[in-house]
């Protein structure tokens, strides 16, 4: 093992706590700093669109560590701290507080922010839904206002969309493409998507750019389409996308692009590596460079990346994961593992579309790439294996 | 050692399946968990843990 006693991670979220867990695993028994600039203990995203936005869940229940086991890592916890700076060559992160951390190993685990539109977002009720404290603030929007808007349909819109039908709201989800998570899943499952939200009343405004928000005293009170449609809206959620939380590392001497840019162990420097939302690596199944914003990555790629940190030279291992992203909107639990480009075939193999139970293997380049299942979790996992081989087209 | 699973956290991603086949399984309907084998052997430890820190819904839980 190189010399190790001090390791920062930079980053309290899925991903950092991970790597705190892993760390302490492996036997690492050094000095841990864990930094993370909300003030929450961890907790976990997934169920922020979902069962907290519902009012199901208590925040407490996303926690992702009990206190005592929190303790347990016996980690310096800096909660409510943002990293501001990054020296690779002193092997120093500067904190917001002016505090400055030595390390010898640093994980970068910093996630992602919320895109914005050019405009609007000084009107109230306008919401970006990334942290806890968002989905609090929206959920009491929500109660109070019964029109809203969701712009941008990819899994986070969607969810949400789907969530505040849940609450009996009127909803319109607006999206520049003419599917909905198309990108994510391709158009054929994309369509049922559409279909399943339109089946549950809400309105769709696809293929529709906005071209404004309109409000009034200071409070969000219409969308605007570039049809020139006007949707009244009492609460308008943005989310169309995000960005890799990277401005602080600027000037670092980091390579940074889409991400953190690491090798193929999610090494960025030395004694420097990331992971989860913000980690960018070369993908060598399709000899590009892959970044995931999915939640099993943050977990698999911290516990890659510590080990790596760890090892002796030499040891490194190759990050290559077979990805897993899920998503559930009404009654329908949609998972996938590899990839589910829009450019694949797409080969239903097991179950009925009809009745909205499937599994569907994606095609590309004569090999298959993904696996996606609706409402199908365990027959899905079979086909989990298929993923890589050339496998003509065969009934599952 | 003892497995505690939480239904309600659970995603139905089934990563525990694919980790301790013999102490996971899911339920066909919905993908749910359902634990096969709530005290497992010490034989078990090392997938049972790996099925523990791959679940992203945290939603097992190993007391030893």
């Amino acid at each position: 093992m190189p010399a190790m006693d001090r390791i920062v991670l930079v980053g309290a979220s899925a991903g950092g706590l991970t790597a705190a867990d892993a760390l302490r695993r492996e036997g690492f028994n050094g000095s841990l700093t864990l930094v993370g600039e909300e003030l929450w203990a961890p907790y976990d995203r997934p169920p922020l669109s979902k069962q907290v936005l519902a009012g199901a869940w208590e925040p407490e229940r996303t926690v992702l560590r009990q206190e005592d086991g929190i303790r347990g890592l016996n980690l310096d916890l800096r909660l409510g701290c943002r990293a501001t700076g990054l020296d690779p060559a002193a092997r120093t992160v500067t904190l917001a507080d002016g505090d400055r951390l030595r390390y010898d190993g640093l994980l970068l685990a910093t996630g992602l922010r919320p895109r914005r539109l050019p405009f609007g977002h000084d009107l109230a009720g306008v919401h970006v839904l990334r942290t806890l404290d968002d989905a609090l603030t929206l959920r009491t929007q929500l109660c109070a206002g019964p029109r809203v808007v969701v712009i941008g349909a990819g899994f986070l819109g969607s969810e949400i969309a789907a969530t505040a039908r849940g609450l009996g709201l009127d909803v319109a989800l607006v999206d520049t493409e003419p599917t909905p998570l198309a990108r994510q899943v391709g158009t054929w499952v994309g369509g049922l998507v559409a279909d399943l939200h339109r089946g549950h009343g809400v309105r769709l405004h696809l293929g529709r750019g906005v071209t404004g928000v309109t409000g009034e005293d200071g409070r969000v009170t219409a969308v605007d389409l570039d049809d020139g449609t006007r949707l009244p809206a009492d609460v308008v959620v943005v989310a169309i996308g995000s960005v890799p939380a990277v401005d602080w590392l600027a000037g670092s001497g980091l390579p940074l692009g889409d991400g953190v840019r690491c090798d193929s162990h999610c090494r960025a420097a030395p004694g420097v590596y990331a992971a989860g939302d913000v980690a960018n690596w070369p993908d060598p199944t399709t000899g590009g460079r892959i970044r995931l914003e999915q939640r099993m990555n943050a977990t698999e790629q911290s516990r890659a990346a510590v080990r790596n940190l760890l090892a002796d030279p030499g040891d490194a291992v190759p990050y290559t994961p077979v990805p897993f992203g899920w998503t559930d909107q009404y009654d329908a639990k949609i998972q996938f593992h590899g990839r589910c480009p829009a450019e694949a075939r797409v080969e239903c193999v097991d179950g009925d579309p009809g009745a909205r139970r499937f599994v569907a293997l994606y095609h590309l380049g004569g090999r298959v790439v993904g696996a996606l299942g609706w409402n199908s979790a365990r027959a899905l996992r079979q086909y989990r294996a298929r993923i890589g081989t050339t496998a003509a087209v065969t009934a599952g | 050692m003892k497995v505690i699973i939480d239904e309600d956290k659970c995603v139905g991603a089934g990563q525990c399946v694919l980790s301790a086949a013999e102490v996971f399984d899911q339920r066909d309907e919905d993908g749910i968990v359902v634990l096969l084998d709530a005290a497992p052997q010490d034989a078990q430890r090392a997938p049972v843990e790996e099925a523990a820190a791959r679940c992203p819904a945290l939603a097992i839980e190993v007391l030893p």
